[in-house]
């Protein structure tokens, strides 16, 4: 793992202020976006090396990972889809593209295809409620989301 | 995608503002006079709870320390919000330039943009929005020629936890920590980020204070009401034509908004998201102003059509998911009020035991730790309270309660 430095605090150093690197905890959640952006998931290894090179407890690091619901203990598929589903998503049939999408992948919410390809996940408000039902594939946010566009979404990912 | 057909058009954030006339009127007036005309606009935090900015810049500019720090609050989660999505995107300079104008009003040097997970996608805009500040020396070392203002800000992403919206669990998400609240006190201005005086905003309140700075206090209090001073962002969706973000002056009723986004058959509207409060047709009259309906901007709408419990249930698991587990009202108040959910959705709920969740609603309110904790049961209380004839009691023997 590279040194990054994602975090970087003000110090006084000869009577001059310079910028430098954080080496210390705040830097973990830098660190594990970018593991979790290389691999798709942060393992027990990558725990153990990380605590290691801040200087704290492997089981601090475990805590925060699961805590934060874009972090996780285990791979998931190439392509995540999110579907939002807080109540204005709901109103605007969520549900529906719920199922279309478990319908075309052959899989519920919360599982991955066997193929390794997609995961399928319902999750809270992203901030799409205007354009509901909205869906987040990867990073990327999609609105009015059609069982038309259901298909097409899919199509272009395979 | 993030495209709104809505015409970006306002009293304050988005009128018409000449690009950097408020940082280059700020480094004329001082540090002092910055945040005296903020303290004189009677400007208030645009995130939900209202704190007036001018006190919190006032706090951190009096620390006598030299590390401290401007945070910016982009960790939108309330359910049914999305104006900061618009910020982000169609104004980050304004947002920026608000960031750069507390930063010299306090004395900060450094400054974070603390981004939910969900807007990843907007990460490279908005870092290539910095560079290019930093080229035109709006970022680094003396910015504009002002001898001895250094600033500079970097962009850090959140995970997907709603609790960061709070500003102390926004803290020690920054510092590496599971998004927990602190208590309060200490506050932020003095004990913030890494222990240093912080100053925690929204995105909301960084580009509406540059136009306060551009065009004077006088102004912005001829906006709003006289306790609520300017305008707010709102976010509006739900059942109605229009849906999307506008903004409104403080006073503006709820009938008002609902012709202005062409609702019709209109039961109910949730305003300020999942932790705000659910304003029957009855009470259509109220105003959006933190006098009466006090929100963060999410304004959802129902018709008619709609089942209020399920809405209630909707929120509830929302927060049962989102709750930090920390505190013990949060953490076991939640599934009860679910539970009861359920059985009144059942019919099997008595108005006995209503009664004993209620009272437990009110236990959450008072000894919860954070804001989440503190108003999680508001949508609950309110559609149970002005949705009577959605939800019949059981009638059974005390003795045998549910």
């Amino acid at each position: 793992m590279g040194k990054i430095c994602a975090v970087s605090k003000t110090i006084v150093k000869e009577g001059k202020r310079i910028t430098v690197c954080d080496e210390t905890r705040a830097r973990l959640l830098p660190v594990l976006h970018e593991v979790q952006g290389k691999k798709g998931y942060i393992s027990d290894t990558d725990m153990q090396n990380i605590a290691n090179e801040l200087g704290i407890h492997p089981v601090e690091v475990y805590s925060v990972v699961t805590f934060y619901s874009f972090f996780n203990l285990e791979k998931k598929g190439r392509h995540i889809i999110r579907i939002s589903n807080c109540i204005s998503n709901i109103m605007a049939g969520s549900k529906n593209v719920q199922r279309e999408f478990e319908k075309a992948l052959g899989i519920k919410s919360g599982q991955t295809t066997e193929d390794g390809k997609f995961t399928l996940e319902a999750i809270s408000c992203i901030g799409m409620c205007d354009q509901a039902p909205a869906i987040m594939v990867d990073d990327k946010l999609i609105g009015k989301v059609t069982s038309k566009k259901v298909k097409k979404i899919l199509e272009e990912l395979s | 995608m993030t495209n709104n057909k809505t015409q970006r058009k306002g009293p304050v954030v988005f009128s018409d503002i000449e690009s950097l006339s408020g940082l280059k009127k700020a480094l004329e007036l001082g540090s002092d006079k910055v945040v005296d005309i903020i303290k004189e606009s009677k400007f208030r935090g645009r995130g939900g709870a209202g704190f007036p900015t001018g006190l919190k810049w006032g706090l951190a500019a009096a620390e006598n320390e030299q590390e401290k720090y401007v945070v910016c609050n982009a960790d939108e989660g309330e359910p049914g919000t999305f104006k900061d999505r618009v910020l982000l995107t169609e104004y980050p300079k304004l947002l920026f330039e608000g960031m750069i104008i507390a930063a010299f009003a306090i004395g900060a040097e450094k400054g974070y943009l603390y981004l939910r997970a969900e807007y990843k996608s907007f990460l490279a805009e908005l870092e290539n929005e910095l560079a290019q500040m930093r080229k035109d020396n709006l970022l680094g070392n003396n910015i504009l020629g002002k001898e001895g203002f250094n600033f500079d800000i970097e962009i850090l992403l959140g995970a997907g936890a709603y609790i960061c919206g709070e500003e102390t669990a926004l803290i020690e998400s920054m510092e590496g920590n599971r998004g927990e609240p602190r208590n309060r006190p200490p506050f932020p201005v003095n004990t913030g980020f890494n222990g240093h005086p912080t100053i925690v905003n929204n995105v909301e309140t960084f580009a509406a204070a540059v136009h306060i700075i551009s065009k004077g206090a006088e102004w912005f209090k001829s906006i709003g009401t006289k306790d609520s001073t300017g305008s707010k962002l709102l976010s509006i969706s739900g059942d109605c034509l229009k849906p999307g973000v506008y903004e409104v002056p403080f006073g503006t009723s709820i009938k008002e908004i609902l012709k202005m986004v062409e609702a019709k058959d209109t039961k109910a509207v949730q305003v300020g998201g999942a932790s705000g409060t659910c304003v029957p047709k009855k009470q259509f009259n109220r105003l959006i102003a933190y006098e009466d309906l006090s929100t963060g901007g999410s304004v959802i709408i129902f018709s008619n059509k709609r089942n209020m419990l399920e809405v209630a249930k909707n929120f509830l698991e929302f927060f049962e998911e989102e709750s930090c587990g920390q505190c013990t009202p949060c953490r076991e108040g939640l599934p009860v009020l679910l539970e009861a959910v359920d059985a009144l959705e059942r019919g099997q709920c008595s108005k006995e035991y209503l009664k004993d969740v209620v009272n437990l609603t009110e236990t959450m309110q008072i000894a919860a730790k954070c804001g989440l904790g503190q108003s999680c049961p508001n949508a609950f209380v309110s559609i149970i309270n002005n949705f009577k004839e959605e939800y019949s009691l059981a009638k059974i023997n005390k003795k045998e309660k549910r």
